[in-house]
């Protein structure tokens, strides 16, 4: 069978050490002291020079935070987790200004990552200049530049680090921030209120469609950093806006954990497209180090006509807790779930999405592709709710899962709970591996093993690939690409 | 690290007042050590409630707010009435449980060659006594700690090798007079090379709120063909709680079907082990529930083994207020390369506030896979209503009609013609009395 041997050897030889990005920037930083006390959170607070309400609402968090547990039911298995071992915050010393004066060496990183951040590099690097991609790039936890403000400005379109729209726009930050995730929504989200360092805030007024992509590039670069980044994204009646959201880690042994929130809020006719690709550092190839990735992410479909498609490509940390899901609130909405996830080497991935439905008319359509190789763990996990008066609500969900190699599991876990009769849910889930005959039909056409494998899983996450913004669709088959390098021959 | 201590219902404290008298002499041997196991399981875990994953849709600590006595010998009176009742299928021999006692003299004991039955009791004591509670799963689950620490009636089938045996056994449950509780057992040893077909019927009088709990454990062993229907047609106010438990050997076929359209609340819990390689395992069922019925089928399917194939398909039809809820689950070990696993879940919601919660899993090892899961909710299609109204249908007729075909899918996959007349004919009789 050498179909199956060339399979085996392909996740033998995948070796996880060709992680690309893997590099660490050596510039100052600050860091707020060791562990996690009022006085971090205070310490936090002050950094940001934030008002007192805000203050309050943290540590309200902290405090609840403390009487809760870390939950276990995912299919994960992890050492347990010191959170007094970790830093809570760390910020760049020198606060950049204007672009120039932004610190050579980030600028270096992101070149490296191929991220262009000034306009002039923004507007060569894309093919059509008429649709420049706007840059809030979050180096470790503060926003170091901003591009592209003023064109925004000019829409009335908001787009700015949540500190400084804690700042500057408080009336909406208060009216959303934690609306969607409540404060002790659950153990990490509460942690993440708590300390949250930075983060992205975008208000898309009245009738507005965002003239560009919006775009944030995270990434973790502090040993020992804990990150915690808060976004908040708020479409007003009749707006549009799609924000992509990247990110890639230098490597290194510690864990690293990370517990992100990200609320989204679209009113009546409203539409808000939230795309990630997310390739953190997974571990090497003895399944040592890698990001600890637990990210509450909710979108809140408030308004009557509105609509939430969340899509995701998975490829890196070593563990991977992460449920985007959409509450379906206002009659007519809609959500959407589009996922890859790759898991391969020692990684964990639960992952998967919850459509809430709770207006009439409402639907949801749920694709998730899972590829596991080496001796990973892949799990989907999601929940489809119709609740009493639902009615007419739709909801389709298809999940697939490819293993590749006998040593990687791939698990689904679906709750479809249908609580009105006019409901209609349908969910379908496979697994296989890639079919022999596939293969075969492939080699014998002159295609080698690994382009035979490239092909079968790119036609295998197409329908996904297709949901992702053009700009970012292409960085995204690099990723799986690069994910699955060396795999073969 | 905060310690929740459960307070337990008053329920849970009769019930464990119980267990600690059926326990409290002390029994030596295997069984004696089962049933303080059991008991201990009980002691430490109550009833399951929500807040255990596997119970999340079926809250029993919620749903079991008493715990009946349990029931005595049956008089004469008990016994002529349900000999009147029980359902009968066409030439299969009959053993009759009343209140879960057998009655031996209504029941047919001799079987003929090849297939030998005994009460549990008696096999306790004997060679097959070692089967008994072997199947269990590892962590007891709250129902079959109970059926396990009040282990006594029941039957043991022995079918012998080779042994072909064409008729059905029927054991059917009758339940009659005041609210009790049962436990009842069957152990079924079908041997290698064997075939036989085992129908069990459980049934008893509408408003009473009796507690059937049943435990089946089914040895399907090489080249064997086991071929298990049970069909629940309890009252309406009772409380059925079933736990099945089965292991199929090389080479082996089995079927179970399960038909619910009674009690007011049910659950079933199913175990399957594959422990031998190229063997085919089909479950299937029908629930039909109206009112306020509440119906579970839990299943836990598990690929030990290479090259197995199983196939589940399971239909419901809810009417009025009524819950119903499957959760399956198909488990391939690492090493069950080539496994084909196909599951599926379709419900059909007739009443505006009926529930149906879905959870099909799939934890899956090994690379070298079939397997597959579905799950559908839905109303009754409009366009094929008006296609049969257009045609001069009337609306019910025409409803009927539908579910009919809806629950047909499944019931066609039983084997026996007769069997599978008989079901479809009680799925009949349902649709008439919901639409009388």
């Amino acid at each position: 069978m050498p179909a199956v041997q060339e399979t085996v050897d392909q996740v033998r030889s995948l070796d996880v050490d060709q992680y690309k990005y893997g590099f660490v920037t050596d510039i100052e930083s600050e860091k707020a002291p060791k562990g996690l006390s009022e006085d971090t959170v205070r310490y936090i607070s002050a950094k940001k020079n934030e008002p007192e309400w805000m203050l309050e609402w943290r540590l309200d968090a902290y405090r609840r935070w403390l009487t809760m547990e870390e939950p276990t039911w995912a299919r994960v298995s992890y050492p347990k987790i010191d959170f007094q071992d970790y830093y809570y915050y760390a910020q760049p010393k020198k606060r950049p200004q204007s672009l120039d004066e932004i610190d050579p060496e980030i600028l270096a990183t992101y070149d490296k990552l191929g991220i262009p951040l000034r306009e002039r590099e923004a507007l060569l690097g894309i093919e059509n200049p008429s649709r420049p991609i706007a840059v809030d790039a979050v180096f470790d936890s503060v926003s170091v530049a901003t591009t592209f403000k003023a064109e925004l400005a000019k829409q009335g379109v908001i787009f700015c680090s949540i500190s400084e729209a804690i700042r500057e726009h408080p009336e909406l930050v208060k009216q959303y921030l934690g609306s969607v995730v409540p404060v002790s929504d659950n153990f990490y989200a509460t942690l993440n209120t708590a300390v949250f360092s930075d983060g992205s805030f975008v208000y898309i007024p009245k009738g507005v469609r965002c003239p560009m992509e919006l775009s944030t590039y995270f990434r973790i670069n502090e040993r020992n950093t804990g990150q915690f980044e808060r976004t908040l994204i708020i479409a007003d009646e009749g707006a549009y806006v799609s924000y992509l959201e990247g990110c890639t880690a230098p490597q290194r042994d510690e864990n690293q954990l990370h517990a992100a929130v990200v609320e989204l809020v679209a009113l009546k006719d409203a539409e808000i497209k939230y795309s990630t690709v997310q390739n953190w550092y997974p571990g090497d190839k003895d399944g040592k180090g890698g990001i600890y990735n637990f990210v509450t992410k909710r979108g809140d479909c408030r308004g009557d006509n509105s609509k939430i498609s969340w899509t995701q490509v998975e490829t890196g940390s070593a563990i991977t807790w992460k449920y985007p899901s959409c509450i379906l609130r206002g009659d007519n909405s809609q959500g959407e779930f589009y996922s890859i996830a790759i898991s391969n080497g020692f990684q964990q991935v639960d992952s998967g999405t919850k459509m809430i439905h709770l207006g009439k008319n409402t639907s949801s359509r749920i694709i998730s592709k899972g590829i596991a190789a080496g001796r990973s763990e892949n799990t989907y996990r999601g929940q489809v709710t119709a609740h009493r008066r639902a009615t007419n609500s739709r909801n389709f969900t298809n999940c697939d899962s490819l293993l590749i190699g006998d040593k990687c599991g791939a698990h689904t876990v679906p709750y479809i709970e249908a609580k009105n009769s006019s409901a209609v849910f349908e969910h379908e889930a496979t697994t296989s591996k890639i079919s022999e005959d596939q293969l075969f039909y492939c080699l014998q056409r002159g295609l080698s093993p690994e382009e035979a494998v490239a092909l079968i899983v790119n036609g295998f996450v197409k329908d996904v690939l297709q949901q992702l913004p053009m700009e970012f669709a292409v960085e995204a088959q690099k990723l799986i690409s690069v994910s699955l390098e060396g795999s073969v021959g | 690290m905060n310690v929740v201590t459960q307070i337990r219902t008053a329920a849970e404290q009769a019930l464990g007042i119980a267990v600690e008298q059926r326990t409290a002499a002390a029994e030596a041997g295997r069984i004696g050590e089962l049933r303080r196991a059991a008991a201990t399981a009980f002691a430490a875990n109550g009833l399951p409630h929500r807040r255990v994953e596997e119970w999340k849709y079926t809250d029993l600590r919620a749903l079991q707010r008493e715990a009946a006595p349990l029931a005595g010998t049956p008089d004469a009176a008990a016994v002529a009435a349900a000999s009147a009742d029980v359902m009968s299928i066409e030439g299969a021999p009959r053993i009759l449980f009343v209140n879960g006692t057998l009655v031996g003299s209504a029941s047919d004991l001799a079987l003929g060659a090849g297939i030998t039955v005994e009460p549990l009791d008696a096999a306790l004591r004997g060679p097959l006594a070692d089967r008994v509670g072997a199947l269990a799963p590892q962590r007891y689950d709250g129902p079959l700690a109970l059926n396990t620490v009040f282990l006594g009636s029941g039957l043991v089938v022995r079918v012998a090798a080779g042994a072909k045996i064409e008729t059905p056994l029927h054991i059917a449950n009758v339940f009659t007079g005041a609210a009790a509780s049962t436990y009842g057992r069957v152990v079924l040893v079908v041997e290698e090379g064997a075939e036989v077909t085992l129908v069990e019927s459980f049934q008893g009088p509408d408003g009473v709120a009796y507690q059937t709990n049943s435990a089946l454990e089914l040895f399907v062993g090489d080249e064997a063909h086991a071929d298990y229907i049970r069909v629940q047609e309890e009252g309406d106010a009772a409380l059925h709680l079933a736990t099945l438990m089965t292991e199929i050997g090389r080479n082996a076929q089995l079927h179970t079907f399960s038909f619910t359209s009674g009690a007011k609340a049910s659950r079933i819990s199913l175990y399957g082990r594959f422990g031998g390689q190229h063997s085919q395992a089909g479950l299937n069922g029908v629930n039909l529930l109206k009112n306020k019925q509440h119906a579970d089928v839990t299943l836990l399917l598990d690929h030990a083994v290479p090259h197995c194939e199983s196939r589940e398909l399971f239909k419901s039809v809810l009417a009025d207020e009524s819950h119903g809820v499957f959760q399956g689950k198909i488990v391939v070990h690492p090493d069950a390369q080539k496994t084909d696993g196909r599951m599926m879940s379709r419900a059909l919601l007739l009443g505006e506030t009926a529930e149906m919660d879905n959870k099909p899993e799939l934890e899956i090892f090994a690379d070298d896979v079939q397997c597959g899961h579905g799950a559908t909710v839905g109303d009754l299609d409009e366009t094929l209503l008006f296609y049969l109204k257009a045609r001069g249908i009337p609306q019910k007729e025409a409803e009927a009609l539908l579910v009919q075909a809806f629950v047909g899918e499944a019931l066609e996959l039983l084997e026996n013609e007769t069997l599978r007349e008989f079901l479809i004919a009680r799925a009949a009789a349902w649709l008439v009395r919901r639409a009388g």
